[in-house]
């Protein structure tokens, strides 16, 4: 199954809920391009809700890094909401899960961008 | 003792990175390895993969990425090999440096080196090896080993 993302606005933050594999070619594409339209578009305050994620390689992982230090660069802030546990675990074997805003609840993430 | 082994002949495309990650769950999963067992050993070789075709190969439509699967009564032991120019073992840098969290890339060998029992990288002039046991009785070393 390849990635779908879907977007939504609530409070002023764009949610970005993903499904499927971000992997190497058309998924990390597609989170990629998702992103940059936002930017383009001005909506800086992005969650991705990673709740229906089943599956993420190390180029999956790169891009949600560069999408954070992308957003993070214009000024903007990227937040990750319900991880699974294989991308939870995934995120702490390499370090990153501290680097990363990590939200479990919705309403408290959107009311965190302030 | 080996109880099963097949070899693959593949492209250097993304249908081979997908195929390789596939067979590598099926054989596996019949070897009795638990789900979650499955999905290391499956993301491993998925890695392994798309290090051949992308940094080995280059995505040349002349160069292969050979796959062997064996299965013996002690291990599941996978071997990639690719035509490119030999990966340079000593410049793999570490992704948990500070200096490297943030980078985009080179996060590969290192999710192999988490998920397996034992790594062995083979570089050459005419390609690169590399070669991933996962002990069917749990680990038998301690800790991972990688070795050129």
């Amino acid at each position: 199954m390849s990635m779908k993302i879907s977007t939504r606005q609530v409070d002023g933050v764009t949610i970005l809920d993903c499904s499927g594999r971000i992997t190497l070619g058309e998924g990390s594409i597609t989170l990629r391009e998702n992103v940059g339209q936002l930017l383009a578009k001005g909506q800086k305050k992005i969650l991705l809700n990673l709740g229906e994620i089943n599956y993420i390689d190390s180029s999956g992982i790169g891009e949600l890094v560069t999408a954070f230090t992308t957003v993070r660069k214009q000024g903007g802030d990227l937040k990750l909401l319900n991880l699974t546990k294989k991308v939870h675990d995934l995120l702490q074997i390499t370090k990153l899960y501290t680097v990363f805003d990590v939200k479990d609840d919705e309403a408290a993430a959107v009311k965190s961008f302030g | 003792m080996t109880k099963h082994k097949v070899s693959y002949t593949l492209d250097s495309t993304l249908e081979t990175v997908e195929n390789a990650e596939q067979t590598a769950s099926q054989l596996a999963t019949d070897a009795g390895f638990d789900e979650d067992e499955v999905m290391r050993i499956a993301m491993a070789v998925r890695e392994a993969a798309v290090n051949a075709v992308l940094h080995g190969n280059c995505y040349d439509p002349q160069k292969k990425v050979t796959l062997n699967f064996e299965m013996t009564s002690d291990d599941l032991v996978i071997t990639i090999r690719d035509q490119g120019c030999g990966l340079d073992v000593n410049k793999i840098p570490d992704p948990l440096a500070p200096d490297n969290l943030l980078k985009s890339s080179g996060r590969g060998i290192f999710l192999i080196r988490s998920f397996m029992d034992e790594v062995h990288i083979h570089p050459s002039q005419t390609g690169t090896e590399i070669k991933l046991v996962k002990h069917v009785h749990g680990s038998a070393v301690d800790g991972k080993e990688a070795s050129s």
